[in-house]
């Protein structure tokens, strides 16, 4: 990501015609409202999952339901508040929510706050080397693409792009497991590492939850290499899903940006046609990634999911799945809020980011 | 697409209507490469529609029996003789399956984007058209929800409707339902930016002064030409329906194996199988969902390129044809795409 940042469109003055007017303070205003818009959003899909989840009973009822007897099961629902008016509970809930207490599980009786601390880390690293494999698989293909335009390798590139994101993480996944670790036995099905040195490194002190960061901090190389191993397949799976997306955003924008003007007068100067797409055409058709990047956190996110249940990677996805089978709403409502704050606060960055690259953006 | 002709009413250069009906059309636009594109995706889609539709014919067995006259079917049996795929853990006929799973998924894909175009249409119509408060807080709604990641948002459906377990015409329908609360506010934001496009047009202007009432004008002026863009997001969304479908079904959170066929549980089943082997399990339903999908995709890919000016042809598109909203319809089906997952 920080490359992008670092590349303003410099060159590219003719991707800036109309210079709008704006007061001094326009930036300054335009970050300030659009932080307070995350606030509503945030709310609006809090209240709904809140709502929605209610609709089909108390959540005791849902996960302990035909376990308990029936008059067990009023006293842990009064004990519980489930039997005070819908809003008492929804007001009291959004309370508790600012304090930061999600409240407790159902099925294995955690604090949800620690539950998400916990596997919230595991699925940053996995969302971390997806995104990896995603810019460094699909920029230099999209460039590649865009070059050789309607040639064999656009061709064969475009199918590909669209093989990733028509595949969905959980055959992706199916398929790397059967070829890499069953067949090949290159590398191992499933989880974050193996048992010895997943304690080991749960064991550290203060363990930052990422495994990788984790191994380096304390010097084991052994469960550095082993860490990595395990890492190989999901960042795959899921990173490819993106790389797709993103190739076919910069063929299409750098295609756009081939067309310009100052591109052709670069041309006519004999710049290089290596050198016009990797350097002037390529800087401007950046911008339009970033804001998709926005959007491909939820993506990743969601497809964290499926990817960490396909190799019971233990992270948020996984435990979601898992909570899900349980009936445990509790937890699945503080997976959802903690994922839609994420998505809240990334959006928020990338508006902010795209509106100091382009000062169009701002209104 | 050609859109001139609707501003100036007189007379119809465009040829006759089959031609311009949105495949068509776009296929004698298409050269080359395009084309091939076109048709491949074309025939994929065709090929999964006719599965779906003859399903009762295709499949040898029922999507749920584990025995005929000869007896129980074999578990986990490898491809070859009576049953041409495998068989499963649970002894299902494999290639049967996949078969049946054709059928639900279009039946999720049509109810859900039937539903979704119903209501999203009306909101982004009545949104754009009216403004004010209406139109400010439908906007923020649809745009939290649209930031979300789609499967978390038809889990938490699923969770609403049935309680996360349900059979037969109720999973089908609360799995399209799920999936309509995802792409309500995509069809939302098209067409209310379209709306709110058309309202400054004179032909809107022209209607109001002679009197027409603003149902007719939405109904007539405004929903015409603001639905234009619709085939393009209908393919785009077909596909995202069938991976929300299978999403919600790899999670459990589908529709049951005994109800209906669906490629998504069949592959949460055969996950356990790859550690010793068995790859015929997750391998077919797996295979034709990424067909079915990457066949849709084809088309609505090659559809939003012949839309795009600056994609169509390089020919074409230094003469700028095709208008400045048919740009608006590429950046709305760019929006599209990048929410594939």
């Amino acid at each position: 990501m920080t490359t992008l940042i670092e590349a303003p469109p410099t060159d590219g003055e003719g991707l800036l015609p109309i210079k709008k007017k704006t007061s001094g303070g326009g930036l300054g205003r335009y970050i300030l409202i659009r932080f307070f818009l995350i606030f509503p959003t945030i709310l609006i899909l809090v209240t709904m999952v809140f709502f929605l989840m209610r609709t089909t009973g108390d959540p005791i009822t849902a996960a302990l339901g035909g376990r308990l007897p029936p008059d067990q099961l009023q006293e842990r629902i009064a004990a519980a508040g489930y039997d005070r008016p819908i809003f008492v509970q929804y007001f009291e809930y959004l309370a508790r929510l600012i304090t930061g207490n999600f409240g407790t599980t159902l099925s294995d009786n955690r604090p949800v706050a620690e539950m998400l601390a916990t596997y919230g880390a595991a699925t940053l690293e996995l969302t971390i080397n997806a995104l990896l494999v995603a810019l460094v698989v699909g920029i230099p293909l999209g460039l590649v693409a865009a070059h050789r335009r309607d040639k064999g390798p656009d061709a064969g590139l475009r199918v590909f792009a669209i093989l990733c994101y028509a595949t969905p993480v959980f055959f992706s996944g199916l398929l790397f497991k059967l070829t890499f670790s069953v067949w090949l036995g290159w590398l191992p099905v499933a989880g974050r590492a193996t048992p010895a040195n997943e304690l080991a490194l749960t064991a550290l002190e203060s363990p930052t939850g990422i495994y990788w960061l984790d191994a380096i901090r304390s010097g084991n190389m052994a469960a550095l290499a082993d860490v990595m191993a395990h890492a190989v397949l999901p960042a795959l799976a899921l990173g490819l899903l993106t790389a797709g997306i993103f190739l076919r955003l910069v063929r299409t924008n750098v295609i756009g940006t081939l067309g310009k003007d100052y591109v052709e007068a670069g041309r006519s100067r004999g710049v290089s046609e290596y050198r016009l797409v990797t350097k002037h055409a390529y800087k401007p058709a950046l911008i339009p990634i970033i804001t998709v990047m926005g959007l491909q956190i939820a993506v990743l996110l969601g497809g964290a999911v499926l990817t960490e249940t396909t190799f019971e990677w233990k992270g948020l996805g996984f435990q979601l799945a898992t909570y899900l089978t349980a009936r445990d709403f509790v937890a699945v409502q503080g997976i959802v809020v903690l994922l839609a704050v994420i998505v809240a606060v990334t959006n928020f960055f990338v508006d902010i980011l795209a509106a100091l690259i382009d000062p169009r953006v701002r209104y | 697409m050609s859109t001139t002709a609707v501003i100036e009413p007189i007379k119809d250069p465009r040829g006759p209507w089959f031609r311009r009906l949105p495949v068509i059309s776009h296929f004698n636009k298409s050269v080359g490469l395009q084309r091939g594109m076109l048709v491949a995706g074309l025939v994929l889609t065709a090929a999964f529609l006719l599965t779906a539709i003859f399903a009762p014919l295709i499949a040898p067995f029922g999507f749920s029996q584990i025995s005929d006259a000869d007896g129980s079917f074999p578990a986990q049996q490898a491809p070859g003789g009576k049953h041409l795929w495998g068989t499963t853990v649970g002894s299902y006929d494999v290639f049967s399956r996949v078969v049946w799973g054709a059928q639900t998924a279009v039946l999720v894909i049509i109810v859900a984007v039937l539903i979704s175009i119903f209501i999203g249409v009306i909101l982004g119509l009545v949104s754009g058209y009216i403004g004010g408060w209406l139109d400010r807080t439908l906007v923020v709604i649809a745009d939290a929800i649209y930031a979300f990641p789609p499967l978390l948002v038809a889990i938490v459906m699923a969770i609403a409707i049935s309680g996360g377990r349900s059979s037969l015409w109720g999973g089908i329908l609360a799995a399209a339902i799920s999936i309509t609360v995802v792409f309500i506010p995509q069809y939302f934001r098209v067409i209310r930016a379209e709306t709110i496009r058309l309202k400054a047009e004179p032909f809107v202007e022209s209607a109001k002064v002679v009197g027409a009432s603003n149902i007719r004008i939405m109904r007539l002026h405004v929903f015409k030409n603001a639905t234009r863009t619709l085939p393009l997001i209908f393919t785009l969304n077909a596909s995202e329906a069938i991976l929300t479908l299978a999403g919600l079904g790899f999670l459990g959170f589908g529709i049951e194996p005994t109800s209906a066929a669906e490629w998504g549980f069949d592959l949460k089943q055969a996950l356990a199988d790859t550690t010793s082997g068995i790859w015929w399990t997750g391998v077919f339903p797996g295979l034709a969902m990424v067909l079915t999908v990457l066949g849709l995709t084809l088309v609505g890919e090659s559809i939003n390129d012949l839309n795009d000016p600056r994609l169509r042809g390089r020919k074409k598109a230094a003469t700028g044809k095709g208008g400045p909203d048919s740009t608006t319809g590429g950046q709305a089906a760019l929006e599209a795409e990048a929410r594939i997952s």
